[in-house]
Parts: C-alpha cells; sequence; structure tokens
C-alpha cells in the first residue's frame, strides 16, 4: 500500500507556522491576528461557524492570498512572499472545499498529472504520451490505497462527489507533501466514504502534518488531535477536542446546537 | 453507493481506442486528397490554404489547447513573412534557412508578447496582445526593411536544399505540403506529450495546477511561444508562395481571420481550424471577383457559426451521433 499501512507514529514538531495572521477586505477584517502551529505527525482541526475565516486562513497559509499583517513559516523558511507553486513544490499542499479534479482526464491521468512534477516529467513537449506510463506503478499503488481502482480509467467527471474527494487525495499524496491542507475533505459524502477518508487521513498523518478545515465534528473528535476553533477570524479557543468542546465559550458560539 | 459509481463510470479507454483507429483512416484520405489535389486545383491557391491552415491550427494551439484567446497573431504570421522576405532576397538565404529565421523571428516575438501578457487573464490578455501587435504594426510600417506601404516585393523562391527548383509550381507546393505536415505532426506531438498533459490539466482547473506546484505562467508561455514559432512557419512559407510579405500580413485584420478561421472549424480540434480556414480561403477566392464584398459573408458566416453551430465544423461533427459511432468525443 501507498500510504504504508505500517507506518510509524512519529514524533510531533512545529513544521508550519503563522503569527499575527491578519487579512483584510476593505474594512473588513476577514482574519485578524491569527497564531498557528501545526505539527508534524498531528491531525490538526480547524472549526468554527460558517463565515469565521477558515477558508481565509487556508488562502493565506497557502499563499492563494496575500497576508495584510503577520508572518508564515515553513519548515524553518519564512514564506510569508513566496507565490503558491513555490510553496507547493516545497511540500506544503492543499485541497479545495469544491472538489478540485481535472475532470476531462481519467483517475489514473489525474493522480498522473501530480507525479509527472515529481519525477521530472512536465515540460517534455518532444516526447509522446506513453512516457508517462513509467508513472503507472506509482499512481496504481495511489488509486489503490484509496480504494479507486475499479475506477482508474473512467473520467474524473462521472464519479461521484464522494469518489471525487478521494481521488483528490490520492493525487494530493502522490505529491509526498510535508504538511497536507485540506478544505473540508468530508463535506457532502456518504457515511461509507468518511469512513474510508478518516482511515486514509490518520494513516497518512502518521508521517507528515495535516491541518484540515472539517464540519463534521464527530470526524474531529475521532482523528484529529488538536483543535483551533476560529469566530469572526480570530481564535476563540484551542486544545485537544475534549478541552476545546467543554469551554463555555465555544459552546455557546458554535456547539451549542451539535452534539458530537 | 460505491456499485453506483461503477456503473455510472464508463471506461474511458475504449472509447479512445476507436477514436484513434477512425483517426487513423480519416488522416490517410486527407493525406491523399492533399498528395493528389494539385491536378486538380490551381496550385497557388492550394499553397494559399495550406499556409493559412497552418496558421489557423497554430492559434488553436493556444485558443483551444491553453485556452488563451490572442489578439495578436498576425505579429507572428507577418513578422516572419518579413524576416523570410528579407534574408531570402537581401542576404541570399536559402528557403529552408529563410523560413527557419521567420520561425526563430517569431518565436522571440512570442516570448517578448507572451511575458507581457501571460500574466493577465481573458479579455485583459486580448488585449494585451492587440495593443503589442498595433505597436508592431506601426514599426513595420516605419522601418526601412520592410518597405513601408510596398512591402517586400519579388521575393525568389530559390533551390531547396540548392537542388529542388522552387520556381515550379509542382515542386513548390510538394515543399509547402511538406512543411505543413511538419508543422501538424509538431502540434499533434506537442498536444499530446507530458507538456501538453500539463496544459490540460492548467485548462481544466488552474488553482488545482498551481496548487500541485505547476508555474503556471510558465507553461502558458511556453505554448504561447510554441504557437508563436508555427504561425511564423505558416508566415515565412507565405511570403516564399507569393513571392511577397505587406502590411496586410501584420494588420489587426489577419488576427481577427484566424480567430474566425478557427472558430468556424472548431476550437480544440486538431484539424478543425484546417476546415475553417479552406471555408474561409475558399470564399474568399471565390468572392474576390464578384461584386459581393467577402466581408460581409464572412461576418454572416461568423454569426451563423455563433448562433447555430458553436462548436464549429468539425466540433459538430464529432459530437454528432455519427461522430460518437466513430468514437470521437467532443471535449469543452
Amino acid at each position: 500500500m501507498a500510504v504504508s499501512a505500517t507506518a510509524k507514529q512519529e514524533q510531533p514538531r512545529v513544521v508550519l507556522s503563522a503569527r499575527g495572521l491578519s487579512k483584510s477586505f476593505g474594512a473588513f477584517m476577514a482574519v485578524k491576528n491569527v497564531d498557528l502551529d501545526v505539527h508534524h505527525a498531528r491531525v490538526h482541526a480547524l472549526i468554527g461557524p460558517n463565515g469565521a475565516g477558515k477558508t481565509t486562513v487556508f488562502n493565506l497559509l497557502t499563499k492563494f492570498l496575500q497576508p495584510t499583517a503577520g508572518s508564515i513559516t515553513l519548515l524553518g523558511t519564512d514564506i510569508t512572499k513566496t507565490p503558491p507553486d513555490r510553496i507547493a513544490r516545497m511540500g506544503l499542499v492543499r485541497s479545495f472545499q469544491i472538489s478540485a479534479v481535472f475532470p476531462h482526464l481519467t483517475v489514473l491521468d489525474n493522480v498522473r498529472v501530480a507525479l509527472q512534477r515529481t519525477n521530472g516529467l512536465s515540460t517534455q513537449f518532444w516526447l509522446p504520451v506513453s512516457s508517462l506510463d513509467r508513472l503507472n506503478a506509482r499512481a496504481d499503488e495511489l488509486i489503490e490505497s484509496v480504494g479507486l481502482k475499479r475506477e482508474r480509467n473512467a473520467l474524473a467527471a462521472d464519479l461521484s462527489y464522494g469518489r471525487k474527494r478521494v481521488l483528490e487525495i490520492a493525487t494530493t499524496l502522490a505529491l509526498d507533501p510535508k504538511v497536507l491542507l485540506l478544505d473540508e475533505p468530508m463535506a457532502g459524502m456518504g457515511q461509507e466514504d468518511i469512513g474510508t477518508v478518516s482511515n486514509i487521513i490518520r494513516e497518512v498523518a502518521k508521517t507528515r502534518a495535516v491541518l484540515m478545515v472539517e464540519h463534521n465534528l464527530s470526524v474531529v473528535a475521532d482523528i484529529c488531535h488538536h483543535v483551533t476553533v476560529l469566530q469572526r477570524g480570530e481564535i476563540l479557543a484551542e486544545g485537544d477536542y475534549a478541552e476545546v468542546s467543554q469551554d463555555p465559550r465555544v459552546r455557546t458560539a458554535y456547539m451549542g446546537t451539535e452534539e458530537a | 453507493m460505491s456499485e453506483m459509481t461503477q456503473t455510472a463510470a464508463k471506461p474511458h479507454i475504449e472509447r479512445s481506442a476507436t477514436a484513434s483507429r477512425t483517426y487513423t483512416i480519416f488522416v490517410i484520405i486527407g493525406l491523399a486528397a492533399l498528395i493528389l489535389a494539385p491536378m486538380f486545383f490551381y496550385p497557388i491557391f492550394l499553397m494559399k490554404l495550406l499556409c493559412f491552415a497552418l496558421f489557423a491550427c497554430a492559434f488553436n494551439l493556444l485558443l483551444g489547447y491553453t485556452g488563451l484567446l490572442s489578439f495578436g497573431h498576425a505579429t507572428f504570421f507577418g513578422g516572419a513573412a518579413y524576416f523570410t522576405a528579407h534574408v531570402v532576397k537581401e542576404w541570399g538565404f536559402p528557403p529552408e534557412l529563410g523560413i527557419l529565421t521567420g520561425v526563430v523571428g517569431a518565436a522571440l516575438l512570442g516570448l517578448v508578447m507572451g511575458f507581457f501578457a501571460i500574466r493577465r487573464q481573458g479579455i485583459y490578455f486580448a488585449m494585451i496582445t492587440l495593443a503589442l501587435s498595433q505597436m508592431f504594426f506601426f514599426f513595420c510600417l516605419q522601418a526601412k526593411f520592410t518597405q513601408g506601404e510596398d512591402g517586400i516585393q519579388s521575393v525568389p523562391r530559390g533551390h531547396l536544399f540548392g537542388f529542388i527548383d522552387l520556381n515550379s509550381s509542382t515542386n513548390m507546393y510538394y515543399f509547402v505540403l511538406g512543411v505543413f505536415l511538419i508543422g501538424m505532426v509538431i502540434i499533434w506531438r506537442f498536444i499530446n506529450s507530458p507538456f501538453g498533459m500539463i496544459l490540460r490539466s492548467i485548462r481544466e482547473n488552474e488553482p488545482r495546477a498551481i496548487s500541485l506546484g505547476y508555474s503556471v505562467a510558465r507553461y502558458k508561455l511556453g505554448a504561447f511561444v510554441m504557437s508563436a514559432a508555427l504561425a511564423g512557419l505558416a508566415g515565412g512559407l507565405k511570403s516564399l508562395v507569393f513571392q511577397f510579405a505587406t502590411l496586410t500580413d501584420v494588420a489587426w485584420q489577419m488576427s481577427g481571420e484566424v480567430i474566425l478561421m478557427t472558430l468556424l472549424g472548431g476550437i480544440g480540434t486538431l484539424i478543425g481550424p484546417i476546415f475553417g480556414a479552406g471555408l474561409v480561403v475558399t470564399l474568399q477566392n471565390y468572392l474576390a471577383t464578384s461584386q459581393f464584398p467577402v466581408t460581409i459573408v464572412t461576418g454572416v458566416i461568423f454569426m451563423i457559426c455563433v448562433l447555430v453551430f458553436r462548436r464549429g465544423i468539425i466540433g459538430e461533427f464529432y459530437a454528432s451521433r455519427l461522430g460518437r459511432k466513430l468514437g470521437f468525443e467532443h471535449r469543452r
């Protein structure tokens, strides 16, 4: 299996951190002074009500948005001014809230597009497409590890929503990232797929850092080591799930209605 | 749930296998037609058609396969025509080197224009390319070597590789056909290469391509330069066919014409622009002697195309029942 089932839980250490992160759109402060530490070998959840700024924080961390103030450090390097594609090459790879697959490519090609970069097979315009076949072994491994083997030659557009998200994770893992940012990986998924994805994330996080935005609190309780609660762009509470879910401010702001 | 997914997801590979078989048959028929064509048609007309077909295919490489609408491709076509004409006439270059000069010149122009335009998208991209190509037009109007309004006249066709006399129109036709086919093979390989795969992924989902670590701008620039170079190949060839290079080739109308050809033939289909160019060039030839203004006819055709067959001639064929039966599919 690609996501090696026998991977040992490694020791946590900070790999991605943000200090005083802020973003304003005109007069509106979407993110205010957020400090965040993401640890290696840990699943970190970012939760909060709608409009709390979770996705904005994601966009800031991956540099799809430029922060108004604050700094971001990835693996000891300041990336506050680094462009998003370079950040991806440094090992910080994100997923999107809406499923991000290449719809008119097959499942296999979707994964291969990611492998093309790490294998230096992306600029050759004189080679035939069949030169990419040597990526198939690794691609198949990844496809199998997320349970998409039977859909290997189907177009991504023909997959169900949940399967698309799974494909997206396989594509992301193809880059062997050090830090994974998953924006609502379970949104719109059936119960069966949620179980699969939870297992994949848990396995993946043994050897890398995962930061995820998630609304499904039972998933958060189940797989996340650390939870940060955002409200109106600010950090409301932090800690493990048990601590956070007991926090009265969090309960009123967010969890009051939902029993996890 | 995954059972349902299974039935919904059709295997994609079988369909493409049928398509490639029919494609091969069509290509053989097409080749035979092109080889035999000079027996039935006026060679100059055929050569003009091939030059514009190549130009349109080069343009389509950018619009259809990269998703960038350039409004300045006349710069590469006409620029290369000037370069080729100049080095062949004034410096005595042989035709093959002359065309190569045109290609290199167009690629360099493409690099400059692409560098400025690639950072913007949609209408802004189109406007930047238009503005830069207008600047190049005025450069050509003023520069000495282009000989202003007169253009470079009576360019010698010379001898290919020193021994094939291109003044014979049969020889010239097969030379043009050869270059055209080389151009088509380059385009085909380009879009079916590892690089082409990345271009496709960028067109399908640009933010995702960025998040996978691709510097999208560089890939777009690569496609832009390739498209410019191939447009230059067509332009250089054209200046040898007609033995002149004039301001018409660098004017913005030429940029518009190539868009029309590509749209009519079918954006994002490999051979569509050939048919689009064929239609436009035939109309121009046919109507040139009549009282009826060509621009009105092409304008009306353009409107009909946009209203009725938006996928273009070949695109509609691929999407039709017959086309699907033959294994084609139309994406977009």
